[in-house]
């Protein structure tokens, strides 16, 4: 058979840049979607993923169209890093019953950046587990609201009972330049993660 | 006059519908193009899976269409009748884009874009960036990237 020559012409492959994800995790109403505006290049995108339950395991919908269908939104937006990088940033669906689908989210994830709203710590423990459990590098980005408690950051660390290595950050997630240095801390985490001389 | 038949005979094996590209979410580059308010909405009404003929997921050969794969029209690509959203696709494809902003800005569920594109790449009218696993992760130069353009926001 003559194989798919459109993906290995030389020269033409090099100008398709490399994508990358950062998934923007945290209970309902914790401000991903915020989060993602306010770092995106583009305004955020949603793309929805349509899952019928009778679609698990077969190849074929004919005849099933009675079943129950859940339509799932997820937000995302864009940072072009460089000419062969392009970022891109996942909201995770807010309620829980959409779990199956941080599955896909997960997979191949550089990082996660988990949203803390300190009304509602327990909103964030899912996620925690979550990302500990697939091995999923986070930070914890505590969005500080209006009205709510003074934290600091070591008595979430130890509410949440991660590791001292993971990074703790008090955020405004409406902020720019709170929401970047949310990302660094993660980004500088996961590279730290990958040099077993560092660490610790 | 060949082509015009041909694409009549493609499109007599199902219902033709009025297909209007670009009817997605409002970007960067300004409020959601196509179906105005009051205008005929008959686009919508065609159920997902009639467009991909029944198919939930993309032929088995083809590489694997993560939410991040990005995908470009090939520049060699033979001209030829296909259906609108294929074209559409094309369209949007003129520049490297991501499978999920495909989806996003046609307002195609994620599913059925991936069929889609995996019939546009095995007829070569696409390419994408060649297949690394899924399980790997960013390489370390890859990652110093990202964090440089971080830095710059």
């Amino acid at each position: 058979m003559a194989s798919a020559d459109s993906e290995t012409r030389p020269g033409e492959t090099e100008a398709i840049p490399q994508a990358v994800k950062i998934i923007i995790a945290g209970g309902f109403g914790a401000g991903k979607t915020t989060m993602v505006a306010s770092v995106s290049e583009i305004t955020p995108l949603s793309t929805e993923e349509v899952m019928t339950e009778a679609s698990y395991g077969i190849d074929d919908l004919g005849g099933v169209e009675d079943k129950t269908t859940t339509t799932v939104a997820l937000d995302f937006g864009r940072i072009t890093v460089n000419p062969d990088v392009v970022l891109y940033l996942f909201g995770t669906p807010g309620q829980d019953r959409f779990w199956f689908m941080w599955d896909e989210l997960a997979e191949g994830a550089l990082g996660a950046v988990i949203l803390a709203d300190t009304r509602r710590l327990e909103t964030c423990f899912h996620a925690v587990d979550f990302f500990e459990r697939r091995g999923v590098p986070f930070a914890v980005a505590v969005n500080r609201f209006e009205g709510a408690e003074d934290y600091d950051t070591e008595e979430v660390r130890r509410a949440l009972d991660v590791d001292a290595a993971v990074p703790i950050v008090l955020a405004d997630a409406r902020d720019r330049a709170s929401c970047r240095d949310v990302l660094v801390a993660l980004v500088t985490h996961v590279i730290r993660g990958r040099s077993p001389a560092l660490s610790g | 006059m060949t082509a015009q038949e041909e694409r009549r005979g493609r499109a007599s094996r199902r219902a033709v519908v009025p297909w209007y590209p670009g009817r997605g979410h409002p970007t960067s580059e300004g409020p959601a193009a196509g179906l105005s308010p009051g205008g005929t909405s008959e686009g919508a009404l065609v159920r997902p899976y009639t467009l991909t003929r029944g198919r939930v997921r993309p032929s088995a050969a083809g590489p694997r269409l993560d939410l991040i794969t990005i995908v470009v029209a090939a520049r060699d690509r033979r001209e030829r009748p296909l259906e609108p959203e294929c074209r559409a696709i094309l369209e949007l494809c003129r520049r490297p884009i991501s499978v999920a902003e495909v989806s996003a800005r046609l307002d195609i569920p994620l599913t059925v874009v991936r069929v889609l594109l995996g019939d546009l790449l095995a007829d070569g009218d696409i390419r994408t960036r060649a297949a690394t696993p899924v399980s790997r992760l960013p390489e370390k130069k890859v990652l110093q990237a990202v964090l440089d353009g971080i830095r710059r926001l």
